[in-house]
């Protein structure tokens, strides 16, 4: 967005810092609360995100990008996949099939597989929030554009 | 009744984006009518899939449509040619045809809540009376979608992350250049 967005909105700019926070703890929620309510995380990352465009959205580009880095949100967009990926490999090693989450080794089966959910939502909310930080920051126009 | 209002709604919604000149407008009124979306699922019950239209159709699809229009003209073009009268009849009469047969597809289509219906029959009873006890998660909707499903969700991942790797290939790189 232009220089005249990112200035004088004095009212934007509270807001947005006031909502933001609790628009990020509401998207954890979603994410850790797939397993008991709707949600999940899918719907948590896209909040997730969602809760980083309108930061960019209100301080500007270049400003949101400060605060999430190129390197950084890219660097999530894969470890996303790979935490979900890595969770099947890990059932692999302890002796189960692809993905079987009761072969963890963490006790009672009721755990393992509930930690294994768990662990491929976070997998998956991680790299949503990403994508969508990275479509949004790399199809707005910067003010250099 | 409350059904009537929604779909009424939405009808409107759908005519109001299309119609509008200024895009901006357009593209919040696609965002009011994906919330309107969600109420429907919700009266559906379809609680998992109203929070996802909620979250996606209402909020980051509005966003990243308001970020692409960022690098174009808030407007249509002024000087569009009005169209054709004949075009107009043609293209309403596909609708119309379209319309009339998706319609008639519904017709046998069984009755919302059905029990006997075939969707309820297959292996909705077992997700329904074993999850809990297979997965240990509460809700069978997550149980299905990363447990029973697990490849499914795994490839649904790789899509999204394969988008972002997409546009920072096509569009970071003409940036950098």
């Amino acid at each position: 967005m232009k220089e005249r967005v990112a200035g004088e909105h004095i009212i934007r700019r509270v807001i947005a810092k006031l909502l933001i926070p609790f628009i990020q703890l509401y998207a954890l929620y979603v994410i850790a609360h797939g397993e008991l309510g709707p949600g999940g995380g899918f719907q948590g990352g896209v909040i997730l995100g969602a809760s980083i465009i309108l930061y960019a959205i209100v301080f500007g580009v270049d400003e949101g990008r400060k605060r999430i880095s190129q390197k950084f949100s890219d660097i999530l967009t894969s470890t996303g996949v790979l935490v979900y990926a890595g969770i099947g490999l890990l059932c692999v090693l302890a002796g189960g099939a692809y993905l079987e989450y009761t072969a963890l080794p963490l006790g009672s089966h009721q755990l393992a597989s509930g930690l294994g959910i768990y662990g491929i939502e976070i997998g998956v909310g991680i790299t949503v929030a990403a994508v969508m930080i990275t479509i949004f920051f790399e199809t707005a126009r910067r003010d250099d554009d | 009744m409350i059904d009537f209002l929604l779909l009424l709604f939405l009808v409107i919604c759908a005519i109001a984006a299309v119609r509008m000149k200024d895009l901006l407008s357009a593209i919040m009124i696609l965002g009011v009518y994906s919330l309107l979306m969600a109420v429907v699922w919700t009266r559906l019950n379809a609680v998992d899939v109203a929070f996802t239209e909620a979250s996606v159709g209402a909020g980051i699809t509005t966003m990243l449509l308001i970020a692409a229009l960022s690098r174009t003209r808030r407007g249509e073009e002024n000087g569009r040619k009005s169209p054709n009268l004949y075009h107009t009849l043609a293209a309403f009469a596909v609708v119309l045809v379209t319309g009339a047969v998706l319609i008639y597809g519904t017709i046998d289509m069984p009755n919302f809540g059905d029990p006997n219906a075939p969707a309820n029959h297959h292996v909705a009873p077992r997700y329904i009376e074993k999850s809990y006890e297979e997965t240990h998660v509460v809700n069978f909707v997550t149980a299905i979608l990363a447990s029973y499903r697990g490849y499914d969700t795994l490839g649904e991942t790789t899509v999204i992350f394969t988008a972002g790797i997409c546009v920072v290939l096509l569009l970071r790189r003409k940036r950098e250049q």
